[in-house]
C-alpha cells in the first residue's frame, strides 16, 4: 500500500495525476451521460401505473447512490489522510465533500419532486428521505467544520476526523432510521425494488449510475487540482507552472 | 516517571479537578439542569396539557430536552483547559491521552448526565408518567446519557480551538444523537404498550460500549488538532 | 539528546523558518532568539510535538518524535504562554494536579518550594486572584519538581521580578548540572549567565 502510494505522496506527482485522468473521466462521463439521460428519459419504457413520471429515477437514484458512495470515499480518504499522514488525500477528503453534498442535495430534490404526484405531499418522513437529510446534514458538519478553521492543515485534519466518525455512524444511522420507520408506519411505501424493475429500465439506470459516478470524479479530480495548487501556491513547481501559462 | 504510580491516579486526578471546579461553579450543573426543566415546562404549556397527550409525546420531550441539556455543558469539557493552556500539558504527559480524555467525560457525564437521571422521577410526574414508564425513562437515561457525553465530546473537542465554537458543534453532533434518540424513545414507547424492550436497552448498551472505546480515540486526536 | 532536522514551518502562508537544522544535547541550554512573528514560538510547539512540521523531523533520543511521542513527553517539561494553571484551583492543588497527570509523586517540599518561589500564604487562595507573576511563579514550581530531561520554556521570564529571574537561573544551572537540556525564548540576556550559551536566530521573513 504504502509503496503503491508514495510517489503520490509528493504534490506536483499527485496533481501530474489528476491531469492524466482527467481526460479518460471527462470522454466517460459525457459519453455515459448523453447515452444513459437519451436512453433513459425517451426510449426506457413508460412505467404502467406511474407513466412517466417515474423516469426521474434516472436522476434520483444515482445522486443517492453517489451521495453515499461519495461519503464512502472521503471517508476511505480521511483515513488514508490520518494513519499514512498524507495531505494529498486530506485536499481529496476537501475536494469531495462538496460535490457529495450537491449530490445529496439532487436526490432530496428529485426524491420530493417524485413524492409530490407519487404521495401528494413534497416531503413524507420516508426512511431513505430521512436518511438522505441526516447524510446532508453530516456533509454540511465536515463542510462548515472545514471552513471554520483559519490554518487550513489543521482544518483538512479536523474534517478528516469527523468524516471518519460520521462514516461509522452511518450505517447505524442508516438502520435506526430505517427501523424506526417501520416501527411508525407499519406499511412503507417502497418506491424503488430491484428485483422487480424490468431490464429495459434497469440497463438505462445503470449507464445513469456510471456517468454520475464519472461526474463525481471528474468535478473531484478539477477540485483537487485547485486545492493542490492553492496549498503549494509557493513551491517553485506551481510557480514554473503558471508562468508557462 | 514513577511506576508506581498507576493510571488509576491519573484518572482520578483528572476526574476530580473537573468535579472540584463543577462544584466550585455550581451554575455549572445546576444551570443544564434547569434548562432541562424549563425545556419540558415549554411542552404542555405550547401543545396543550390533555394528560393523554402529554404522556404520549413525554419520551420525544424528555429526551430532545436532554439532547439539548447535554449541549449546553459540552461546550466546557475542554474549553477551559484549551485557554488556560492545560490541555497541552495533558497531551506532553506520558500517559495516554485517551485515557485522561475518558476522565474527562465521564466527568462531564456526572455533571450534567447523572442529575438528569436523578431528577427523572420529577419530570415522570411533570408529564404524568406511571411507574412503569418512569422506569423505562430511567433505564435509557441512565445507558443513553454517557453515550451523548461521548459522542457530543468529539464535536467539543474538534471545535474547541475555534472562536465562535458553541453552535457548529450543535451542528456536528445533533445528527450524530439520532439513533441515541430513535432507540431511546422507542424503549419509552414499547413500554408504554407493556411490551418488553429489552432489545432497545441492548442496542443502548451496544452503542454506549462502541462509544466508549472509539470516542476517546477520536477525541484524542480531535484534540491534538485543535491545539496544534 | 535532541535534534532538529531541516525543519519548515508555514504559516498562514508565510515561510515562518526553512530547512531549520540544529542539535542540543545533554548540559546545554539554547536560545531562540528573533523578532515578534519571527516563529520562535512555532518552533518550540513543532520541537514539543503539539504542532507537525510542514517538512523535516524532531528527533529525540534516535527515534522521531511522531513515531513514539508518549517517550519523548515522559523527558520533556513544556511551559508555554498559555502555562496551564487554573485560575480556580489554589497554587498547593494546581501544583498537585500537575503532579499527578505527569506521573510523578506528589513530594512533601511542596509548600517549601512555594514558599521559596515567594508564594508563603498564598498556597490556597484561588490562582486568580494573585498577580501575573505570582501566577508564573506557581506554574515555574514545577521546575523544582521534575526530572525531566527536556525543557521546553517559552518566555520563562515573563512578568518575573529580579529576583524571581535570579532563581529561575539558579533552577536553569542546576538542570544543566545534571544533565537536563533547556530549550527556551527569551529577550533577556543570558550569555553573562551561562557561558556554554547555544543561541539559534530567527529572522523575520516577509
Amino acid at each position: 500500500m504504502w509503496k503503491w502510494l508514495h510517489p503520490y505522496a509528493k504534490a506536483e506527482r499527485a496533481y501530474q495525476l489528476c491531469n492524466t485522468l482527467l481526460p479518460y473521466f471527462t470522454v466517460f462521463t459525457v459519453v455515459s451521460l448523453v447515452v444513459g439521460w437519451i436512453w433513459g428519459l425517451a426510449y426506457a419504457p413508460a412505467d404502467y401505473q406511474q407513466k412517466d413520471s417515474y423516469r426521474i429515477i434516472f436522476i434520483h437514484v444515482p445522486s443517492a447512490i453517489l451521495s453515499m458512495g461519495a461519503y464512502s470515499s472521503m471517508a476511505i480518504a480521511a483515513i488514508v489522510a490520518l494513519v499514512w499522514q498524507l495531505r494529498n488525500a486530506e485536499l481529496a477528503v476537501v475536494a469531495i465533500a462538496p460535490v457529495g453534498a450537491a449530490m445529496t442535495v439532487i436526490a432530496l430534490v428529485t426524491g420530493a419532486a417524485w413524492g409530490k404526484p407519487m404521495w401528494g405531499a413534497w416531503w413524507v418522513w420516508d426512511a431513505r428521505l430521512t436518511s438522505e437529510l441526516i447524510l446532508l446534514f453530516l456533509y454540511l458538519g465536515v463542510l462548515s467544520l472545514y471552513h471554520a478553521f483559519e490554518d487550513k492543515k489543521s482544518a483538512g485534519r479536523a474534517a478528516c476526523i469527523l468524516a471518519i466518525v460520521g462514516v461509522i455512524n452511518l450505517p447505524i444511522i442508516h438502520f435506526s432510521v430505517e427501523w424506526w420507520n417501520t416501527l411508525h408506519q407499519g406499511a412503507t411505501i417502497t418506491k424503488f425494488d430491484t428485483s422487480a424493475i424490468d431490464p429495459s429500465m434497469l440497463w438505462p439506470l445503470f449507464v445513469n449510475i456510471a456517468a454520475f459516478a464519472g461526474f463525481v470524479g471528474v468535478v473531484t479530480l478539477i477540485r483537487l487540482k485547485n486545492e493542490i495548487l492553492q496549498r503549494e501556491k509557493h513551491r517553485p513547481w506551481v510557480r514554473d507552472l503558471v508562468s508557462r501559462g | 516517571m514513577n511506576a508506581s504510580h498507576s493510571y488509576w491516579q491519573l484518572f482520578y486526578a483528572v476526574y476530580s479537578k473537573d468535579l472540584t471546579l463543577a462544584f466550585r461553579q455550581r451554575a455549572e450543573i445546576v444551570n443544564p439542569l434547569l434548562f432541562f426543566l424549563i425545556v419540558i415546562t415549554l411542552f404542555p404549556l405550547a401543545i396543550g396539557p390533555e394528560p393523554a397527550l402529554l404522556a404520549r409525546m413525554a419520551p420525544g420531550i424528555i429526551w430532545v430536552a436532554a439532547l439539548l441539556s447535554t449541549m449546553l455543558g459540552l461546550d466546557k469539557v475542554f474549553r477551559d483547559d484549551f485557554n488556560d493552556g492545560s490541555l497541552e500539558q495533558l497531551i506532553a504527559s506520558a500517559y495516554p491521552l485517551p485515557l485522561t480524555v475518558l476522565a474527562k467525560v465521564l466527568a462531564h457525564w456526572t455533571i450534567t448526565g447523572l442529575p438528569m437521571v436523578l431528577m427523572a422521577p420529577v419530570f415522570a410526574l411533570l408529564m404524568n408518567l406511571d411507574t412503569q414508564l418512569l422506569t423505562a425513562t430511567l433505564l435509557t437515561l441512565l445507558i443513553g446519557t454517557p453515550l451523548l457525553s461521548f459522542i457530543g465530546a468529539i464535536g467539543a473537542a474538534l471545535t474547541v480551538g475555534l472562536q465562535k465554537g458553541g453552535i457548529l458543534m450543535s451542528l456536528l453532533v445533533l445528527p450524530l444523537y439520532i439513533p441515541v434518540l430513535i432507540f431511546a424513545t422507542s424503549a419509552i414507547d414499547t413500554s408504554s404498550m407493556s411490551l418488553a424492550y429489552g432489545g432497545q436497552l441492548a442496542i443502548l448498551g451496544a452503542m454506549l460500549a462502541v462509544a466508549a472505546v472509539m470516542a476517546p480515540l477520536a477525541i484524542s486526536s480531535a484534540l491534538k488538532v485543535s491545539v496544534s | 539528546m535532541l535534534e532538529i532536522k531541516s525543519v519548515t514551518c508555514v504559516k498562514q502562508e508565510r515561510c515562518l523558518f526553512e530547512s531549520l537544522s540544529f542539535a542540543l544535547d545533554a548540559g546545554q541550554i539554547m536560545q531562540v532568539e528573533g523578532p515578534n512573528g519571527a516563529g520562535k514560538t512555532s518552533l518550540l510547539r513543532i520541537i514539543a510535538g503539539f504542532a507537525n512540521a510542514d517538512e523535516g523531523e524532531v528527533i529525540f533520543q534516535g527515534h522521531s518524535i511522531t513515531q513514539c511521542y508518549d517517550d519523548f513527553a515522559a523527558e520533556l517539561l513544556f511551559i508555554g504562554h498559555k502555562t496551564g494553571v487554573n485560575g480556580q484551583l489554589t497554587a498547593y492543588e494546581n501544583v498537585c494536579y500537575w503532579l499527578d497527570v505527569h506521573g510523578y509523586e506528589r513530594a512533601t517540599n511542596i509548600y517549601d518550594i512555594l514558599a521559596k518561589l515567594g508564594l508563603v500564604g498564598l498556597e490556597d487562595v484561588p490562582v486568580r486572584t494573585l498577580s501575573a507573576g505570582q501566577q508564573r511563579r506557581v506554574a515555574l514550581a514545577r521546575l523544582w519538581l521534575n526530572n525531566a530531561k527536556v525543557w521546553i520554556l517559552d518566555e520563562p521570564f515573563t512578568a518575573l521580578d529580579k529576583r524571581g529571574v535570579v532563581m529561575l537561573q539558579q533552577q536553569f544551572a542546576q538542570q544543566l548540572s545534571r544533565g537536563g537540556a533547556i530549550l527556551l525564548t527569551t529577550h533577556q540576556d543570558l550569555t553573562a549567565h551561562f557561558s556554554a550559551l547555544k543561541k539559534v536566530v530567527l529572522e523575520y521573513r516577509h
